[in-house]
């Protein structure tokens, strides 16, 4: 998770049943609205809910799949597409967005990375 | 160079476009047009009654006749020619003067000189005119009469059929097609012909027509016999026009024609003619691709002429073949080359299979080693490789009766690879377009069917070679290694139609399970509202179930179609457009209630918007309680059945629109499918809610209900075409039944009826036998799945609102009540809309103060 920012600590969200394998919900995080999703069982992904192409806060109502090796969310506006493990916009580098750090606590909390401010 | 072209029919026209295409610096064209309006589409003449008007069968693309040094004439015929002087005379009197003549005027239909022919509803089919004036005749019609059993007799039949007139057809020969059909071929059609509801009478010569007794004119027979008919159209045959020919002493032939060499030039060198006016080594060619030939070969010499430079040879005009494939009266028939087997020492194989009415033919040579012709009735579908061996002189295999025999276990078919080809074979013979010229287009991007017709027009105008095309193209991506695939995307390696047919016949009811037996990956935001729409279409369970509910696009996943800015719109099902004043009262309170934007939509009925995500339960369950369900504005499936008043209340309607309309909406409502299907429901041919540019239209008639299909609206908007007529209520619902599931079944992703109906294969014909005609055997079967669907209809929102899982997730966070701070309205015109970014900016943003984090 290279590009992902600093973590401080964590914050914890929701419980994973929180969340439908294979969707995302949207988080509020320090004031941040951060997209997490759950892709199968049990793996985590965040990224900013914001979506820079249309600049509504939709990107945890995108559908997840896979283009190749990357593991993605579709923009359910512009239906750009966007890696969940970098940020990183498929079809427009510029609309990129920033990635979080998610983890599973063992009593089955979902965790995201408190960033540096 | 001045030159004048007397005529803008198709080969007219083609010299036109060839000409201009060349950018000659000094020429100067002046076009005598006798008809109201510039060249048209004379081949797909017939589409007129499908609905095509004058304007989509020009073949004038727009400003084509703005072009400087070209100047068109409408209304204007051509008198006489004064050879001398180098004028032509016009009709209005006025001379116009030429270096170079070209005469492309075509020939007329042959009416036959019986007494009474001039009657009035006694017609021909030729131009437009023609046809406003069958229809309108048509309209006062019960029984129609087609004099003359050839090929635009058969399809001039069809169009009195479909007028739905009791339609005869009277030959003079032995057989249908005389021309091209033998003893055989012709008998199997004639019956063919027949099962269909036409009458056809062979070795029947009109003595007279008379005042009829049934009907309006009677027709009077050799044989003693008579026939009553109110009208009759006259298609026994063209005769060229060449009556300023004639008069010019030109030259023509014992029985017309103006003798051209293979330049096309008349005996005078600055007079050519091109087209169904010109006679060339003894024949006349009724066909246009011959016609098309000889526009190029004239442009290529006037070109010459103007540029007096050393050239390549110049293209002489060496015959043409005259092999046809058509479909008439949705019967495949074809004739290849030597169709008689009239070649000295020819020898013939023959096959017949009188249950599935399937003719064959083979004409091979003495030595059995070339292909001569051939004919095929019922089924054609070795035209294309029977065609390219004659063509290319390709050896025949051993046994070349296997070329027509139904494939038996254990004898592979002998195709023709399109390999076998070579580069120069002809394939599209209208626009003389080879092989080569395809596989180079290809190479060079060509690779959709759409982009290679744009590159090189090949299959642009009789349409008899896009199989073959497809054929080469594809061959040619995989030999340059180019992925040739209609999947669906990455995930899986087939296409919609097959997935659907996997899903159906391994009863599969997951993604899951879909995925890991037939595709890869996790999938993606192509392949998941696919698949979730196949197995909605097919078991028709809650599309927010735990299994399915993140396969849903973005819109299904929250039952509401998400707008510009995140919030949602909300669209409650008004069944007809019909909706009680209690109805408005309570959506209109919901609306005041949540503040949304109200508005009338296009499709009848009321949307909301700017509701937000957290709102929607509770909107619903407002909504719901006052009665309404889910409209389906958000999915790809029955949006609305727009309906008029109809004969409640209107003073013209002859059925009740309004009534039909709501039940065909609540028939079908939650039917989930490739794309969104619109419906209409008119009470009178007035129509007065377009159901004509609708998925499935139906319109009132005195007897019961017209059904169109396959219209659309949208980006390109598509008139419906006339699927069955008359039907009473129960068999219009089992043939929409029908109609609808054999699209779901077989359409592609996200492709309208209208888009689908245009790919497919045999056309409406097609569509006719297997829904109306049931050719195939599905309809008990596709019927059955509709009613399975019907019976398993439940509104969603009502499942979801009940749901307490599922209505947890019409939340904006999932740790905390607050709103998205991320919308925001302003007011206009008494109403909210959303703050543009501007708009926005302006405003201080408030943070929310506490986060629930456990
Ligand atoms: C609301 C409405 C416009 C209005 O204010 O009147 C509308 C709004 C939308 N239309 Fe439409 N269409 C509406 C009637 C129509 C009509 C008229 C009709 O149905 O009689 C047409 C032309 C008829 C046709 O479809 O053949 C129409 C042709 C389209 C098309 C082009 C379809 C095509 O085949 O070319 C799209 C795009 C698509 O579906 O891919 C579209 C797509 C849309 C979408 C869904 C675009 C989107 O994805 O956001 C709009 C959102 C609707 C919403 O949020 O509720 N809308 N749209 C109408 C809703 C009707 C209803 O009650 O459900
Ligand atoms: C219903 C129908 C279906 C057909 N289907 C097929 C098919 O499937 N395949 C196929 O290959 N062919 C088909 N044909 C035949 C094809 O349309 C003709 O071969 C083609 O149109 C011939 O073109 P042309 O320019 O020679 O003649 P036309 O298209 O008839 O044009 C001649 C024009 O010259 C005008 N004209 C004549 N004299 C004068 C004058 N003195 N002054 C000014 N103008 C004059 C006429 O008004 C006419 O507009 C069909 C024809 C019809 C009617
Ligand atoms: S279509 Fe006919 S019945 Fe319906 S409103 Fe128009 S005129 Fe009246
Ligand atoms: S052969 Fe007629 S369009 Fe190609």
């Amino acid at each position: 998770m290279h590009d992902s920012m600093a973590t401080r600590g964590w914050t914890a969200v929701c419980a994973l049943d929180d969340i439908v394998p294979d969707t995302g919900v949207c988080a509020l995080v320090d004031g941040a609205q951060v997209a997490v999703f759950r892709v199968g069982e049990r793996d985590l992904y965040a990224v900013d809910n914001l979506d820079p192409g249309s600049h509504a806060a939709v990107l945890a109502r995108g559908l997840v799949g896979s283009l190749g090796e990357r593991i993605v969310v579709a923009s359910p506006i512009t239906k750009q597409h966007f890696d969940l493990r970098t940020g990183e916009c498929l079809e427009a580098p510029q609309h990129s967005v920033r990635a979080w750090q998610a983890s599973l606590r063992d009593d089955g909390q979902v965790l995201i990375g408190t960033v540096a401010r | 160079m001045k030159l004048v072209v007397i005529g803008n029919g198709m080969v007219g026209h083609k010299l036109l476009e060839e000409l201009m295409a060349a950018n000659h610096a000094d020429l100067e064209i002046t076009v005598l047009c006798e008809e109201p309006r510039p060249a048209y589409d004379r081949v797909h003449l017939s589409e007129f009654f499908s609905g095509k008007s004058a304007e989509q069968l020009s073949l004038a693309t727009p400003g084509f006749f703005d072009q400087q040094g070209l100047e068109l004439r409408l209304g204007a015929r051509a008198v006489g020619i004064d050879r001398a002087r180098k004028q032509v005379l016009t009709a209005a009197g006025e001379t116009l003067r030429y270096d170079k003549l070209v005469l492309a005027t075509g020939s007329t239909p042959f009416v036959p000189a019986i007494p009474g022919n001039d009657r009035p509803a006694c017609l021909v089919y030729r131009t437009i005119e023609d046809l406003e004036a069958m229809t309108d005749w048509g309209t006062r019609s019960k029984v129609g009469v087609v004099v003359g059993g050839g090929l635009l007799g058969l399809e001039c039949a069809k169009a009195l059929r479909d007028m739905g007139l009791q339609t005869h057809v009277v030959e003079f020969a032995a057989r249908l097609m005389a021309v091209q059909m033998d003893d055989g071929g012709g008998r199997m059609l004639q019956r063919k012909i027949e099962e269909l509801g036409l009458t056809v009478h062979t070795q029947k010569s009109t003595l007279a027509i008379v005042d009829g007794e049934a009907a309006r004119h009677r027709m009077q027979f050799a044989d003693g016999s008579h026939l009553d008919t109110d009208m009759i159209v006259f298609s026994a045959g063209i005769r060229p026009r060449d009556e300023l020919a004639r008069q010019s002493e030109l030259g023509v032939g014992e029985r017309g024609g103006i003798r051209i060499d293979n330049f096309c030039r008349t005996r005078d060198r600055d007079v050519y003619a091109i087209g169904e006016c010109a006679l060339w080594g003894g024949k006349l060619y009724g066909l246009v691709a011959p016609g098309y030939e000889m526009a190029r070969i004239v442009a290529a010499h006037l070109g010459a002429l103007m540029q007096r430079t050393q050239a390549a040879p110049l293209p002489e005009f060496a015959g043409a073949d005259m092999s046809t494939k058509l479909k008439l009266l949705g019967v495949d028939v074809a004739s290849i080359g030597d169709a008689h087997g009239a070649t000295p020492g020819s020898r013939t194989y023959q096959f017949s299979d009188e249950r599935r009415q399937v003719y064959k033919k083979l004409v091979v040579s003495g030595d059995g080693k070339q292909l001569l012709g051939g004919v095929l009735v019922g089924d054609a579908a070795e035209y294309g490789t029977l065609l390219q061996m004659m063509l290319n002189g390709i050896a025949l295999p051993e046994a070349p009766e296997f070329l027509i025999l139904p494939s038996a276990d254990g004898h592979a078919r002998p195709g023709l690879g399109v390999d076998a080809l070579p580069a120069s074979a002809p394939i599209c013979s209208c626009n003389n377009v080879s092989k080569g010229q395809l596989c180079e287009a290809v190479g060079a991007g060509a690779m959709s069917i759409g982009a290679l017709k744009t590159a090189t027009k090949a299959g642009t105008s009789c349409g008899g070679c896009v199989p073959l095309v497809t054929q080469i193209m594809q061959a040619e991506m995989k030999r340059q290694g180019l992925a040739v695939n209609n999947h669906l995307c990455e995930h899986f390696a087939c296409s919609r139609q097959e997935l659907y047919h996997l899903v159906r016949v391994e009863r599969i009811r997951r993604f899951d399970e879909l995925l890991a037996r037939h595709g890869k990956g996790l999938g993606c935001d192509i392949c998941k509202p696919a698949v979730a729409s196949i197995l909605a279409s097919c078991w028709n369970e809650f599309v927010l179930q735990k299994e399915h509910a993140s396969l849903q696009d973005s819109n299904d996943y929250f039952l509401a179609n998400i707008q510009k800015d995140g919030t949602y719109s909300v669209v409650p099902r008004m069944a007809g457009g019909e909706v009680t004043p209690d109805g408005l009262i309570a959506v209109g309170q919901v609306a005041r209630k949540y503040g949304l934007y109200t508005k009338i939509t296009g499709g009848q009925r009321v949307d909301m918007f700017g509701a937000r995500l957290e709102q929607l339960p509770s909107i619903w369950e407002e909504l719901i309680a006052a009665g309404f369900e889910s409209g389906h504005a958000y999915g790809k499936s029955v949006r609305t059945v727009k309906s008029c008043v109809g004969s409640t209340w209107c003073r013209y309607g002859v059925q009740d629109a309004v009534g039909t309309a709501i039940d065909l909406e609540n028939r079908y409502k939650g039917l989930r499918s490739p794309h969104k299907l619109k419906f209409a429901v008119s009470g009178c041919t007035r129509e007065c809610a377009e159901a004509q540019g609708k998925d499935v239209g139906v319109i009132a008639t005195e007897k019961g209900w017209n059904l169109y299909v396959c219209g659309n609206g949208g980006m390109k908007p598509r008139h419906a075409e006339l699927l069955a007529g008359d039907l009473d209520t129960p068999t219009l619902i089992a043939t929409i039944d029908r109609f609808l599931m054999f699209y779901i079944r077989t359409a592609d992703r996200l492709q309208r009826t209208s888009v689908w109906r245009d790919n497919l294969e045999g056309g409406l014909e097609y569509l006719k036998d297997v829904i109306v005609r049931d050719t195939l055997g599905l309809a008990a079967e596709l019927e059955a799945q509709m009613q399975q669907v019907v019976d398993s209809y439940e509104c969603e929102w009502k499942k979801a609102i009940s749901d307490p899982q599922t209505r947890r997730r019409f939340r904006h966070f999932v740790n905390s009540d607050a709103a998205d701070d991320n919308v925001a309205f302003v007011t206009e015109r008494g109403q909210i809309r959303p703050a543009t970014a501007k708009e926005k900016r302006k405003r201080s943003r408030r943070i929310p103060a506490t986060v629930e984090a456990q």
